[in-house]
């Protein structure tokens, strides 16, 4: 596929990108209000450009972060205005509110929504070019616009074998004004060349060749490179600090006290770490101290003893479960989780007096900017935030309070040259803001059919907005939605049905982490379903079958899943399958794992995932993002958890924080399933089915529940 | 001190003990290595020294001597050699960051095994960590890779 060319910016004018393109164009701040440059061209909308060359310009203010927005946002625009997607550059923009997304009312690039919430915008946005550069046509053809139709960048009159290029007709449909929605054709999916068909990854060929520019890429003249000194417990103050040593590192410029440690400024990395090393310094430990992970668990399973915040209840189940003789009860408890993203945490900030630049892989731009600009004391506006290429996200770069950007502004505030503040892989696991422990309390009485008759749950877990301008919209009522989605709406047939949640003390800063509460909601709900089945003696699907009888949406995943994974059939000896089903982020996800016990470990050979996720845009990444969920919570599931003693993070670095392994991987089958309605989500949703899956297996195999994770 | 990096004589001014990583990041501006962990564990900075796979975030400037560096730039001009083909058309890059590092690695064991099977694949690649959990694409691509390299021999 042909490369898109490159948007220059002084400071990318490296020499290895003379090799060839770069894809992520810099925003160019003289287009957000859509003026047209001097020498012409058509912009209808933030999202779209046609230039008098006929070059079109697709702009993307979502963050690309491996899920492929970069293409599949293309595909949708392209589709609806009938470019030639080969012809067209892609550019990544940083912080614009004209791309603020429908959800959020900011950038967000989260909760799997890029397709699912720009998917009818940017049809319209596509449809409306289209619109305008057809009535421009019919203009100078003098012909009726009904008369037109057109293709890969052309207007077509039929009848008399005339066309026009979109680039001759640019300027002249910069002129119209804007079209009434209601006279906007959008296609009918027959029509679509792009959209539901695969197509591989725009800036693939720059991800082959070491052109592709993450945040920690980022080279400017005179830059300089700094490394934290964190506290070494959560909360913790500077007694004292003793740089003397540190400044005799040759290459290291400055230390500098910032409110989230100690800075070492040096000349580039390796001086700035050797800097660190060179520190004395004493900290004031504070009031986390003595957070112990095993303390905490107690008082978790204390928490779960007396009555939360209500997040759903109907019949009555205290009174349900009273009368009950036999209750099958299962305390779950799930620990913190650090998000591990591939490409440490970073961002360079240039901090010119009365104005400033900052560079990032942000999932959150105008948050983060707006946290730059109170930090350096400049209005919003002064700061110019450029978005690159994100070596993952998966939530951890998508923070409300912008830790990674606010340290890196800290830094650099005031020093007149751009500063890169860089995470080493150890400050990374070792930075907060991670999955939240959870720990569940759950008793269901089942009735002499075997069905349930009630169930109670009660989840305990610090609380992700607290603290956070989002508040107000995630908490209502003492429960956070992120706490208990995947459990307050339990899709099973219960009559009594009580969901509680407390939300713990705040000890740590904690954050969304790829699916968010239905990582441990789904864990809880999917493999007490697999309890009950056994209690009733009946074989899973079955049982979840007579459970969502009133939900032929799941049943059609749930059977696809069985089906493809050849459920119920003999597997060698010493292998189980396990099932588990869940709907996240608005699509329906069923998982089969296929597993064995080697010398007491599982191992997991085969996951099929059957998947619902309406329309879908892209196949090939649809699928690969699933599989990439599954490979994320299975990793998880075998392998990690951040856990506290004396106040300090244990972990440390992928030795004891490991990721999943490819002598690990399973074969992964991913089936999606046919669909015409609006799009779902694919980041998300692959991952909370795995790990119930994985312990329902564990379950056929040993006869016993999985209380706790990690499992290896 | 002196380097040979991708068939080019480079100097180089940073303490002998300076990792090649960031000798090439922040010394030579050659950014597609990529850091990762710092301790040889996740395979993002892998580099060629005479055609040998190693761990460059964990390799110090002292012990490379004469050998012969090539980086993810330096495989091939233009992204044409046959392992970064395989990679574009089984399209396996996610977030693309520890992409550099497999390539690499895949390069140097179908240098020295030309029709690897599976274990040996799975063997080689073990050391290269992918948080996307690209791992199945991968494993397409070195078997596409090796099939693109017997081709181009034939």
């Amino acid at each position: 596929m042909r490369l898109p060319t490159v948007t220059r910016r002084d400071f990318l004018k490296t020499g290895a990108l003379s090799a060839g393109g770069l894809l992520v164009g810099l925003h160019l701040p003289g287009f957000a209000q859509f003026a047209l440059a001097a020498e012409g061209g058509f912009r209808p909308n933030a999202f779209v450009r046609v230039g008098v060359d006929g070059r079109i310009t697709i702009f993307v203010g979502q963050a690309e972060m491996g899920q492929g927005v970069l293409t599949s946002l293309p595909m949708i625009v392209a589709d609806e205005m009938d470019a030639d997607l080969d012809q067209v550059t892609v550019e990544m923009v940083g912080a614009d509110p004209a791309f603020n997304h429908p959800m959020f009312g900011t950038q967000v690039t989260g909760g799997s929504t890029s397709v699912r919430g720009l998917f009818e915008p940017l049809r319209r946005a596509g449809a409306e070019a289209r619109h305008l550069l057809v009535e421009a046509a019919a203009t100078r053809l003098e012909v009726e616009p009904a008369a037109l139709r057109t293709e890969r960048g052309r207007v077509i009159h039929e009848a008399s074998g005339r066309s026009l290029d979109y680039g001759e007709l640019a300027n002249a449909a910069a002129q119209l004004p804007k079209p009434d929605p209601e006279a906007i054709r959008l296609k009918t999916p027959d029509q679509y060349r792009y959209i539901g068909r695969d197509r591989r990854r725009t800036e693939g060929p720059d991800k082959v060749s070491g052109r592709a520019q993450f945040g920690m890429d980022v080279r400017l003249p005179g830059m300089l490179t700094a490394v934290v000194a964190w506290p070494p417990v959560y909360g913790a103050t500077l007694k004292s600090h003793d740089a003397e040593a540190a400044l005799k590192v040759p290459g290291v410029r400055k230390v500098k006290v910032v409110p989230e440690g100690v800075a070492v400024i040096a000349e580039h990395f390796w001086a700035a770490r050797q800097g660190r090393e060179a520190l004395q310094l004493e900290w004031e430990p504070g009031a986390n101290a003595g957070l112990d992970s095993e303390v905490q668990g107690r008082e978790y399973r204390a928490l779960a003893d007396t009555p939360g915040a209500v997040a759903a209840d109907r019949g009555d189940t205290a009174a349900a479960l009273a009368e009950a003789d036999d209750v099958l009860a299962m305390d779950i408890d799930l620990p913190y989780l650090a998000h591990a993203t591939m490409e440490p945490l970073n961002a360079t900030v240039h901090h010119r007096g009365d104005e400033a630049e900052v560079w990032t892989g942000t999932q959150m731009q105008q948050v983060d900017q707006a946290r730059a600009a109170q930090i350096l004391g400049l209005p919003q506006d002064k700061v110019t935030l450029h978005n690159l290429l994100l070596g993952g996200g998966f939530g951890r770069r998508a923070n409300p309070l912008s830790d990674f950007v606010a340290v890196a502004a800290h830094v650099a505030r005031d020093e007149g040259v751009p500063v890169k503040t860089i995470w080493t892989r150890e400050d990374d696991t070792r930075g907060y803001w991670y999955r939240p422990r959870a720990v569940h309390r759950l008793r269901v009485r089942l009735g002499e059919d075997g069905l349930p008759l009630a169930w109670h749950q009660r989840i305990v877990g610090q609380s992700i907005m607290q603290g956070t301008p989002f508040e107000a919209f995630g908490i209502k009522d003492g429960v956070e939605n992120a706490l208990v989605e995947g459990a307050n709406d339990l899709p099973y047939a219960v009559p009594n049905l009580r969901v509680e949640c407390h939300l713990a003390p705040r000890v740590v800063p904690v954050l969304w982490w790829r699916s968010v509460g239905h990582t441990h909601t789904a864990f809880a709900v999917e493999h007490m379903i697999d309890l009950m089945a056994r209690k009733a003696g009946r074989d899973p699907v079955d049982y979840r079958r007579a459970l969502l009888a009133e939900h032929p949406d799941w049943l059609r995943v749930l059977d696809a899943a069985a089906e493809r994974a050849g459920w119920g059939s003999t597997l060698p000896e010493g292998r189980a399958r396990g099932i588990a089903i869940h709907k996240s982020f608005g699509s329906l996800v069923a998982q089969v794992a296929e597993v064995s016990l080697e010398n007491g470990r599982p191992r997991v050979h085969r996951v099929v995932a059957a998947v619902d996720m309406g329309r879908v845009v892209n196949p090939r990444h649809a699928a690969v993002q699933i599989e990439s969920g599954i490979v994320f919570g299975l990793a998880a599931v075998l392998h990690q958890r951040i856990t506290f003693s004396e106040g300090r993070v244990q972990q440390s670095n992928f030795h004891d924080y490991p990721l999943l392994r490819q002598s690990e991987m399973p074969l992964v089958d991913v089936h999606l399933l046919d669909s015409t309605e609006p799009p779902g989500g694919a980041g998300e949703p692959g991952t909370p089915p795995i790990a119930p899956a994985l312990a329902n297996a564990l379950l056929a195999l040993t006869g016993k529940p999985v209380t706790t994770l990690p499992l290896a | 001190m002196k380097l040979w990096v991708n068939g080019e004589d480079r100097e180089i001014d940073l303490p002998p003990d300076t990792p090649l990583l960031w000798a090439l990041r922040d010394g030579l501006g050659l950014t597609g290595t990529k850091y990762g962990c710092g301790m040889a564990l996740c395979g993002a900075c892998t580099v060629h020294l005479d055609g040998e796979a190693v761990r460059s975030c964990v390799t110090p400037l002292s012990a490379i001597g004469g050998r012969a560096i090539t980086t993810i730039e330096g495989l091939s001009s233009d992204g044409s050699h046959p392992v970064q083909q395989a990679w574009i058309e089984a399209d396996v890059a996610q977030c693309g960051y520890c992409q550099s590092g497999q390539i690499m690695g895949a390069a140097a064991l179908l240098a020295q095994n030309a029709g690897p099977d599976e274990a040996a694949i799975v063997a080689a690649m073990d050391g290269h960590l992918c948080r996307c959990g690209t791992y199945s694409q991968v494993r397409e691509a070195v078997r596409l890779a090796a099939r693109k390299l017997k081709e181009g021999q034939s």
